[in-house]
This record gives structure tokens, sequence and C-alpha cells, in this order.
């Protein structure tokens, strides 16, 4: 079989794209591909990235030094409420959203997600819950209750402003959103793979967004219903979660946390999908244990659903209970080691690329294992009785989501820039960005471990000058400012990089998974034809007729 | 530096000991990772003109030996933890009649002495090496009762009262803070643990249960005026006075507490000077209003409360 052609008019012709390429203004707001609508994802969750950026900023100068008062004790509240919220919902989600949207298709081999307009429809409902939110600050005040809002400070006796209503209507609309997004995900792989492609052959980032539009469905309903029941307790004066009446605070607690946890590796398991990409790609070697990765997603995904009461060891739940929920979340260690030893092998033996996709692919291996490594030290339930709720959880959560996923998103940005632009991120800017970002990241997060110990509690709008604090959180300022410059890179490498980049050409990775078999950016109809599938890499088997996977 | 690492009970000291295992395990496998990484990185670089090295699929003993190696160990961790936890969160003696009820407000702390029969605010008195069943409440939101060199945290929730034992080794003075964000004022919700020997504090316990010690000057006498008449009897309590109010901190030994406010303020005249002219402008949002009291009240007040010893 050495002589598979390249069909012929699976690559779109110079004139076409061109024609394609001109999109009216109206096309961003009536379209339904599912590029344009990943574009969009992407370019809101930047946005918002700006947004919760700044808020970042303001948060670490008020905490500078002891006594600051640059923002007021409320102002804080609503700074630190702001940011976890947006960093969550219209950030981390929407750009793994946007990254989904964007390639399943691409990496199946389709045109189009199983459902079009519902993709739009689940844009619209981020975006406009997203600026929702943020009006709520012309609208009186900015919800002060943290990410969590925990009942009863959230009920109308504790927070009678309207920022709680803001945050529980918004997010409701961005959660309605979410869910319908990854139903479609969820069809799409299922039903429009391409001929041959079966889920054993699907990249694995395929594989992770199909676990986590699971956890989506699964997870997201627990939140929207919880949100429903808050909202109705502040307006209709109903008692889910206040004690008066019949209600119990715990019940906020166990709801929100039944959606949060797996929110927790909603966040993350796409990034997992974006590392077993590019790390392969930039080795020259197949990922190492295709099945063992895949099959640990699986394993995170049903586990993390079980686990959410280790956010709760604090509340006084009983022994018996602590220790169910501490084992079960030790367990999810185990096969989140799998794939970091998966992926580290994958480099051993290969020729390996340090591109700035691949530079982030690295930090990512070691900063999210140390991210993972604090987390199962809080599954050991006593540590957790110290450090829950003070600086050691920051650092420990930054160090998953910061260092986890955004450094996972960014490799991944770097890796699939090109096919989406046509253009290539400047590696020099590149290099810049992601040494900024590394020393800037671990400058801010690193010390907080120490803060946490030290006994300074989250959530804290300023704090006495004991012994060594005020220098540990001026050094964690310092950080934050070298993160804030490095973002500045970022967008000024997206700007000039679009503007006169390198032309890309369909695959200048020399990749092997489909999207890369169609031009770049790819035309409106992504295939006219795709390449034969009879192995996990196809475009390899195109390339290796001699060597090609399906005969090993 | 650290008060976890700084553990003064047999409460906290198993928690320090697991600490101090799982920390060394995490550093040893963070140290295997970055190594392997780091490696990889120099050994596996491509050189110039490099092609695609041979391909490897994977090795079904390496995913065995990667699944089964952080297996024994967490189970390893498991049993330091079960151990751990045991030793020191242990269930009070008697539960029904703590020896000391502490409320959380918004934004101080409340301890209730049921058997001497007296409350104070924000400073818990405790003698050393005994046993102290502690009963934790809460009056509005959720709050959380950290001492890190005592114990662990629990947090107080509507509805759901805990138990916590505290059995300091030695004397000494122990910081601690609210750890469940609160609202506005979260930040000062602080207290300490002042631990003395067992005669020290029965001493302590016997001036507590004294009733206030009446004005003996002029200034004094019309601040004890003033707190009748101006509504801080409302909220505050004096004992042997007609005031009896509960929302606020109980003022009867007002000057033996180093600090107020949430451990905001050092409790010196200026200060109380202050925080009675406008305490919105120091704390903002704390359930204290301003009274609106002109310089000469708050003189007065001023020389009251510092009187209440």
């Amino acid at each position: 079989m050495s002589d598979i052609p390249i069909p012929a008019d699976s690559l779109p012709v110079a004139a076409e794209i061109e024609a394609e390429n001109k999109r009216s203004l109206l096309s961003w707001v009536a379209s339904v591909d599912h590029k344009q609508i990943a574009v969009m994802y992407l370019l809101t969750s930047l946005f918002f990235f700006g947004l919760g950026g700044i808020e970042a900023l303001l948060m670490r100068l008020q905490l500078a030094w002891p006594g600051m008062a640059i923002l007021s004790p409320d102002g804080y509240n609503q700074i630190f409420t702001m940011h976890g919220t947006t960093m969550i919902f219209l950030v981390v989600v929407p750009s793994l959203l946007g990254l989904a949207t964007y390639l399943t298709p691409l990496m199946i081999g389709a045109n189009e997600m199983a459902f079009p307009r519902l993709n739009a429809f689940s844009y619209w409902l981020v975006l406009f819950g997203g600026l929702l939110l943020y009006f709520s600050f012309f609208g009186g005040a900015a919800p002060n209750a943290g990410w969590f809002s925990y009942a009863p400070l959230s009920e109308k006796p504790y927070s009678f402003q309207a920022g709680l209503d803001y945050w529980a209507v918004s997010l409701l609309a961005i959660g309605v959103g979410t869910v319908a997004t990854g139903l479609n995900l969820i069809v799409t792989i299922i039903t429009l793979r391409a001929p041959g492609l079966s889920l054993k052959r699907v990249g694995l980032f395929v594989w992770m967004v199909l676990v986590n539009s699971f956890l989506i469905i699964l997870a997201l309903p627990a939140l929207n219903a919880s949100l429903l029941m808050l909202l109705v307790d502040r307006q209709l004066s109903t008692h889910f979660f206040t004690q008066q009446g019949g209600g119990s605070p715990l019940l906020w607690q166990h709801y929100f946390w039944s959606f949060g946890h797996p929110e927790v590796y909603i966040m993350v398991l796409p990034g997992f999908g974006i590392i077993s990409e590019t790390i392969p790609v930039f080795s020259r070697q197949p990922i190492f244990g295709y099945g063992f990765v895949a099959a640990s997603t699986v394993a995170i995904g049903l586990l993390s659903l079980g686990v959410w009461a280790h956010h709760m060891f604090a509340v006084g739940m009983g022994h018996r209970w602590d220790m169910t929920f501490g084992a079960a979340s030790m367990l999810i260690a185990i096969p989140t080691g799998v794939k970091i030893f998966n992926w580290t092998a994958t480099m051993y033996g290969g020729a390996i690329r340090f591109t700035t996709s691949m530079w982030f692919a690295i930090a990512f291996l070691i900063t999210f294992t140390m991210g993972g490594l604090s987390g199962v030290m809080f599954a050991a339930v006593p540590i957790d009785w110290q450090t829950t709720d003070t600086y050691f959880v920051v650092a420990h959560m930054h160090y998953v989501l910061f260092g986890g996923t955004l450094f996972s998103v960014f490799s991944g940005l770097y890796y699939w820039f090109p096919k989406m632009s046509g253009k290539i991120l400047s590696e020099k800017l590149g290099r810049w960005h992601f040494w900024l970002t590394f020393i800037g990241f671990n400058m801010t997060f690193l010390i907080q471990h120490v803060l946490g110990l030290a006994g300074m509690p989250r959530r804290i709008f300023t704090y006495p000058a004991l012994p060594g604090w005020g220098i540990m959180n001026l050094i964690s300022t310092i950080g934050a400012f070298v993160l804030g410059i490095s973002v500045v890179v970022f967008l000024w490498n997206l700007y000039v990089s679009f503007q006169r980049g390198e032309l890309a050409g369909d695959n200048p990775w020399n990749a092997w998974t489909l999207e890369w078999a169609t031009s770049s950016p790819p035309p409106l109809q992504n295939f006219k034809a795709v390449p034969p599938v009879r192995s996990r890499r196809p475009l390899w088997d195109l390339a290796h007729p001699e060597d090609p996977d399906w005969k090993r | 530096m650290t008060p976890v690492f700084n553990p003064s009970s047999p409460q906290a000291a198993p928690i320090f000991t697991l600490f101090v295992f799982v920390l060394l395990s995490c550093i040893v496998i963070l140290a295997l990772v970055a190594g392997l990484v780091v490696y990889a990185c120099f050994r596996y670089r491509r050189r110039s003109g490099e092609g695609d090295p041979p391909q490897r699929f994977g090795s079904q003993k390496l995913e065995i030996a990667w699944t089964v190696a952080p297996f024994l160990l967490l189970v390893a961790i498991f049993i330091f933890t079960a151990r751990a936890m045991s030793n020191s969160d242990p269930t009070p003696a008697d539960a029904s009649s703590p020896d000391i009820v502490i409320v959380g407000h918004q934004w101080w702390w409340e301890a209730q002495y049921p058997k001497g029969g007296f409350r104070t605010a924000n400073e818990i008195h405790l003698p050393a090496g005994r046993d102290m069943g502690v009963l934790i409440k809460t009056n509005d939101v959720i709050h959380d009762f950290w001492v890190p060199q005592l114990a662990r945290k629990v947090d107080a929730i509507p509805g759901y009262p805990n138990y916590l034992l505290l059995h300091p080794d030695r004397p000494g003075v122990y910081l601690g803070a609210c750890s469940e964000f609160c609202g506005e004022e979260h930040a000062w919700m602080r207290f300490r643990v002042l631990v003395t020997s067992q005669s020290e504090f029965e001493t302590w316990e016997r001036q507590q249960v004294q009733i206030a010690s009446a004005p003996s000057e002029l200034l004094s006498n019309e601040g004890a005026r003033l707190f009748q008449e101006k509504a801080c009897m409302k909220c505050h309590t004096i004992s042997g006075t007609e005031a009896k109010g509960e929302v606020g901190p109980d003022l009867t030994h007002f000057l033996s507490r180093h600090k107020f406010a949430g451990e905001l303020l050092d409790n010196t005249p200026e200060n109380v000077a202050r925080w009675l002219k406008n305490p919105q402008q120091i704390k903002p949002g704390c359930h204290m209003p301003n009274m609106q009291l002109t310089d000469d009240q708050v003189k007065s007040l001023t020389a009251y409360l510092d009187g209440l010893q």
C-alpha cells in the first residue's frame, strides 16, 4: 500500500481561500462556522484574560505591603470574586472550548460540528453571560462573596446588593451554553468521524475533549440548579440554603462542589489533550502508551465525580467521611501520574525540537507536577485541616490552573495558531513570552506556599505586619507584574505575527493528525476529501509509505 | 516564622509530622520527574540535520511500574493520614459541657466560659497542659476558627456546632485568624490565644468573674452616663450596670485586652478615642455605627472604658 496518494482536490486552490477569507462584518454575528465561532471564543477569553489579569494586579498591589489602601475592603472583595469567576468561567473554560470547537471537527476529518447553530447559540450565551457579569459594576456593585459564594454569606441578609443576582444570572447563562457545547462535542465525536477513524485511532486531544464533555454535562447542571435555588432564595425568600426555615448552608457546599470539583478537571483535561499532541510532534515520537493515556483520562473523569467533599474537610463532616473523600482524592494521583510519566517517556529516544510550544509543554510537566503533588498533600486530611483556606491553597490551585492549564493552552496556541491564521507566531517573541511567564509565574506563586504555612488566610484585603509577611507578599507582587509584562509580549506577538508573520503552509510542524491535512487557515468546508485513515497518524503514513504505523 | 512548623500541642504535632513526611515524599517525586525531564531535554535534543528517530509506542512493563509504585506510596501516606487524624482531632471527653463556647460574629470572636459565667472577646485564655473542650458556633455566616500552632481549623456553621479539643503544651501567645471568607472585614477577624500556667489562669478567671469597676472620677462618670444614654448599652454588656446588649463584645474587662476590633488596633486610649469617633472610617462595614459623638463625649467615654480593668 505504498501508493496512497494525497487526493488531488483535498487542497483548496488559492483563489478559493482568498474568497472565503474575506469575511464580512456580518459574518462575525451570523456565522455558524465552527472555526469562526472558535476564534470568537478565543478572542473572548483573551479579552476577559486581560480584565481578570488587571484584577489580579490590583489585588497584588493591595497586598504588596501590610496596610495598603489601594482598594477598599469591599472593593477588594469584589475584585477577588470577579477575578476568580472571570478566570474560571470566562477565560479557562472558553479558551479550552474554543480550541475544542476549532480542532475537534478538523481532527476527526469532519466539516462541521454536529449542531452548528447550537454551537453559535452556546458561544453567544457565554459572551453575553460575561458581559452581564461585568455590567454589575455599573448596576450597583459587583458580586463580592467569592467565586464559590458560600451561603449564607451569599444570601440576601448578608449581601443585599444586586451583585450576587448578576453573578447567579450570568453564570446560569454561561452554564447553559457550556452544557450545550458539551453535548455538541459528544455528538460530533461519536457521529462525524471520518471513515477508518475509530475511537482507538482519534488523537488524544479528541479523547480528552470527549471525556471532558461528559464531565461537563454531568457537572454543570448541578451548578445551574444551585444557582437557580440561590436566586430564588434571594428574590423570593425561599430557604434552600439558610438555616432559618429549615434550609442548610452545607447543602450549598455539597451542591456547589459536586459541580466544582469535576469543574477542576473540566479545566484541565483538554490541557492534557493539548500536551498529548504537542509533546509527541516536537519530540518526533508517537505518544508513549496511547491506550494508557486515554484510559487514565477516563479514570480521572470517573474519580473526579466522587471527590467533591475534599473541599469541605474543615466543616466537620466526621472522620469517616473525611477519610473516604481523602482516599478517593489520593487515587486521582495515580492516573494523573501515569500521564506525567507517559509524556516524559515520549521525549525519551526522540529528537526534541525546542519551539516555544514545546517549551511551554516542558514547563507544564514540571509546574503541573508541583500542583498535582501539593494536591496530594491536601488529600492527607490533617494537612488540609491546617492549610485549607490559606495561601497554600492559592499557590496550589494556581500551579494547577496556571502552571497546568494555561501553560498547556499557550503550548496549544503556539502549535495551532499557524493552522488558524496561516502565519507562524514569532519564535523570538515567543521565547521572551515563555521565559517571562515562567519566571513571573514561579516568583508569584512559589512563595505563596510559605505564606500559607506562615498562617496567612485567603481572601483577606490586608494583613498585620507579622515577621516576613510583608517581604514575601512584595516578592509575589513583583512576580505578578513580570507576568503582566509577559502577557503584553504575548499580545504583541499575536498582533505582529498575524500582520506579518512567516507563512505557515499546511503542515509547518510535520505533524501527523488530520487537521494538518487541510490548508492553513482551512477553507469554509474543511475537507473536500479526507486522506485514508488506517492508523492513529494518517499523515505519518502518507509521508512514510515504507514504514506506516498500521503495519506495526 | 511558620506556625505550622512550630506546633505547641499534642494535636498540632502529629499534623506537623505528617506534613514533613508527605512533603519529603513529594519533593522526591518532583526531583525524579524534573530530573527525567531535564535529562531528556539535554540527551534527546534534535541535532541539526537529524531526521525522525526510530518510533517507539510504549511499554506495558513501564506502565505497570509507574501505576503500582505510586499506589504503594499512596497506601503508606493514607495509613499515616488515618493515624494522624485520630491523634490530631480526638473527640472531647465530654462534648455536652464544653469548657469554652466560641461564637463567630461578623467580624470578632466571642469566647464564653460557661463554668465561670463570663464572656470575653478576641482574646481566649487557656491553662497550659490541660484538656479544654471547645464548642464552636456562629451567630451569622460561616467562620473558621484557626490557631495553627494549637489545632486543626474548624468551621463555625449556622446550625452545625463543632467540637474541638485544645491542649496547649506551654504558656505563650498564639495568633489565630478566621479562615473562611465571611464578608467585608474578614481580614480583621483575628484573635489570640493566651496560654498561662494553671494558677495564673485561675487568677484570671477570678478577675473576669468580678463585675466592672465603678468609674472613679468626674470624666469617667460622665462616660458611664453616656454609655447608658447613647445606646452603647443596646449592643454591649458591662456587668454590674444596665448594659446587657449581646450584639457586640462584652466590655466588662475591656482594659485587660491587648488589642481590639479583631486585632486591628492596639488597646491604647488614642486608638479607643479614634474608634469611638468613627468606627466606619477605621473598619469600614463593621456593625458598629458612627454614633456622631462630640470630641468631649469621646473623651469621657474613653476615660470610662479605660477604667474597665
